[in-house]
């Protein structure tokens, strides 16, 4: 247990220093950041002054240096633009992003579960495979246009949800979320919508295909000769079995969704770490974007390390080590 | 003093299980297969009937149409299954399910995957009595400890909360009897239930079983292809070739003196070297392709003694002494 720890942790380390090496190649070769900081009528001399004191002169190697000491330190720079600590941007934004993607994998989970249950169970019948069109339609829809058909349909027409904006929060937790009013979560519903699709109809397709393996199994068969029903046989001996191939990709997935929210976000003016990344790249505030991407590495290698734990709790052959 | 009537004496001849001309067919693609063709046999309260053949001879579809769990593309065409005086197959899925596993459990192959890997010993255990009883929570434990017990399984309290993989092969057959057992079925159908194991824990397992039956007087349809292990435990014997009957009769008798000629190749290649493995290569050929089976007796181009007659009609099952039957044209055992 504590060797796997150990591991885990120094596998973090790696992961971060070699984004970080990434990152701040990438942010060498996309352009000088100094026009960002001084004021339009600069002198040659104040730009001068402004290179040397962000150590733009000195070798990559030293930038480096300097770059790597201060991510060490905690010290993620602040925002060009609004002269704040990067991170505080990112964390200040983070639970609207979060509330939109768990909302959306709650859709996914609760419709792709028994959708893709049953189509796996029986894949022969015609509903199966409306089932396994819908989910390839899904598949195929892009993001944006899914989006604006819902904010046209349920805002504009029906005029259920409201078409963009966060609407009130609450404090919860020290954190600021929607969903606690019926008003805030109105305004949670279609962007979750939106971003839950796709999700949704891979998941079905995955759970099929895993239902389909299980199903084959002796212990199927065995749990019907015991003469369970067809829900017992379906959910608690099927859909655990193959809920164990599924935990990594639910993973990879709910971390892919936070981390490129950024489309459904700026369709819906949703102010989450997607909508702040898509603002930061196009005003070029170069210390918020590299605290996102640090940010994005690290919540991955932390969506593993539960996938980790999830796997020893659904599967007690396995033991974590 | 007034005589209340008797409650007329069913007739001791009815049988718990009577199996007649059960046809289950496989519709593939490359065609019809005829797992199970026209198959009759009868099996009385607490007898032991030893089913027997190669592989592919369709044993397991019988165990599998007698449980009602034939999948597609299996079907089961024609014949009735009376258990207990009611015909299965006329059965709605739901009274099936208080069949399997309460009045008929069953017993596969392979202990190594028929126990789910996700949930312990006990919960799989437990299950049949949520299912089949209404026994409280707290019997329940009380009686799956009692259960694991009686099949020679150490230290149950424990073992209980253990998982499958935690389980030798041997113990996990045992839990798999356990579990068939444990709702008090009147028939176990076991269906290899020994092959995948140790030849040691192979004679354990079916005197557990034997053991298990006798006292509960249950009754029991063997599955295998170990003609010896058949000798030693059941009472009467069906020998199945290409999801025919071929033979059938009084265990003793039939391996005494058998009358098919495929019996006798079944028989013959039972090693008398204990430690060699019983393995069927004495028959020369191999079990033809059962979905083009040639005409007349399936087992021709198998045998030393077929006659043009043979290949042309197909012998009928014919009983020549009581209760022992063969399907074959020149019979070993002509006269009694
Ligand atoms: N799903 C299926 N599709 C097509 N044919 C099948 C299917 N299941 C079984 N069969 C066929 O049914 C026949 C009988 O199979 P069965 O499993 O009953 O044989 P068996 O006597 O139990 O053999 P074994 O000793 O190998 O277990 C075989 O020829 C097999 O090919
Ligand atoms: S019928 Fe003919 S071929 Fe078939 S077993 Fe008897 S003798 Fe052999
Ligand atoms: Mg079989």
């Amino acid at each position: 247990m504590f060797g796997y720890f150990t591991k885990r942790l120094i596998q973090i380390v790696v992961v971060l220093w070699a984004v970080s090496v990434l990152v701040f190649v990438m942010m060498s070769f996309t352009g000088d950041p100094t026009y960002m900081m001084v004021p339009l009528d600069a002198t040659e001399e104040q730009i001068a002054q402004a290179r040397r004191l962000l150590g733009l002169n000195d070798s990559h190697l030293v930038q480096y240096g300097h770059f790597l000491s201060s991510l060490v330190r905690g010290d993620f720079g602040r925002s060009f633009v609004f002269r704040q600590p990067a991170m505080q941007l990112i964390l200040e934004r983070l639970p609207a992003t979060l509330e939109i993607v768990i909302l959306a994998m709650a859709i996914a989970l609760v419709v792709a579960i028994p959708l893709g249950v049953y189509a796996g169970a029986s894949p022969e019948r015609a509903s199966s495979h409306a089932v396994m069109a819908g989910s390839l339609v899904g598949i195929s829809l892009p993001g944006f246009w899914l989006g604006m058909v819902l904010i046209y349909v349920f805002a504009v027409k029906l005029q259920l949800v409201p078409s963009s904006g966060r609407g009130p929060t609450q404090e919860l937790f020290g954190l600021r979320v929607s969903f606690l009013s019926w008003e805030g979560f109105r305004h949670l519903i279609l962007p979750a919508l939106t971003l839950s699709v796709g999700t949704l109809a891979i998941l079905i397709r995955i759970i099929r295909a895993e239902m389909m393996e299980v199903m084959k199994q002796d212990y199927i068969k065995f749990a019907r000769a015991k003469g369970a029903d067809r829900r017992g046989v379906l959910f608690k001996h099927g859909l655990k079995n193959a809920l164990i191939p599924l935990v990594t990709v639910f993973g990879l997935m709910m971390g892919d969704l936070i981390a490129f929210a950024t489309l459904t976000e700026t369709i819906f003016a949703w102010p989450g770490i997607g909508k702040l990344l898509v603002d930061s790249i196009y005003r070029g505030d170069r210390p918020v974007i590299v605290v996102y991407l640090m940010f994005v590495a690290f919540m991955f290698v932390v969506v593993n390390f539960v996938v980790d734990i999830l796997y020893a709790v659904i599967d007690p052959r396995i033991k974590v080590k | 003093m007034t005589m209340t009537p008797l409650p007329s004496a069913e007739p001791t001849a009815t049988p718990l299980l009577s199996v007649t001309g059960l046809k289950t067919y496989f519709h593939t693609f490359a065609g019809v297969v005829k797992a199970v063709d026209g198959v009759s046999f009868d099996l009385a309260l607490g007898e032991i009937l030893g089913l027997v053949g190669e592989s592919g001879g369709g044993k397991s579809m019988i165990g599998f149409s007698i449980m009602g769990l034939i999948d597609p593309p299996g079907r089961i065409e024609a014949g009735e299954i009376r258990f207990e005086g009611q015909d299965l197959l006329r059965l709605d899925e739901a009274r099936m399910r208080g069949v399997r596993g309460k009045r008929i459990a069953m017993i596969f192959q392979d202990p190594m995957t028929a126990l789910n890997p996700l949930y312990t010993v006990g919960n799989q255990l437990e299950e049949m009595l949520r299912l089949h009883t209404d026994m409280p929570a707290g019997q329940r434990r009380a009686r799956c400890v009692e259960m694991l017990r009686d099949v020679g399984i150490p230290q149950p309290e424990e073992r209980l909360d253990s998982y499958p993989h935690q389980f030798s092969g041997g113990m996990r057959q045992r839990v798999v009897i356990a579990i068939a057992m444990i709702a008090g079925p009147r028939l176990l159908i076991a269906d290899e239930p020994t092959t995948a194991l140790d030849v040691t824990i192979q004679a354990q397992l079916l005197r557990l079983m034997k053991r298990q039956v006798e006292q509960t007087r249950a009754s029991l349809i063997l599955i295998t292809h170990d003609l010896a292990a058949v000798s030693q435990m059941a009472d009467k014997v069906v020998v199945l070739y290409c999801g025919r009957i071929v033979e059938r009769g009084p265990t003793a008798r039939l391996i005494r003196r058998p009358a098919h000629h495929y019996t006798r190749g079944l028989l013959d290649s039972i090693p008398h070297d204990d430690r060699s493995r019983r393995r069927l290569h004495q028959i020369p050929g191999s079990v033809p392709n059962i979905r083009a089976l040639p005409p007349g007796c399936a087992f021709a181009p198998r045998c030393s003694a077929a006659q043009p007659l043979c290949r042309e009609v197909e012998p009928v099952l014919a009983e020549f002494a009581p209760g022992h039957a063969a399907a074959c044209h020149f019979p070993l055992e002509a006269k009694l």
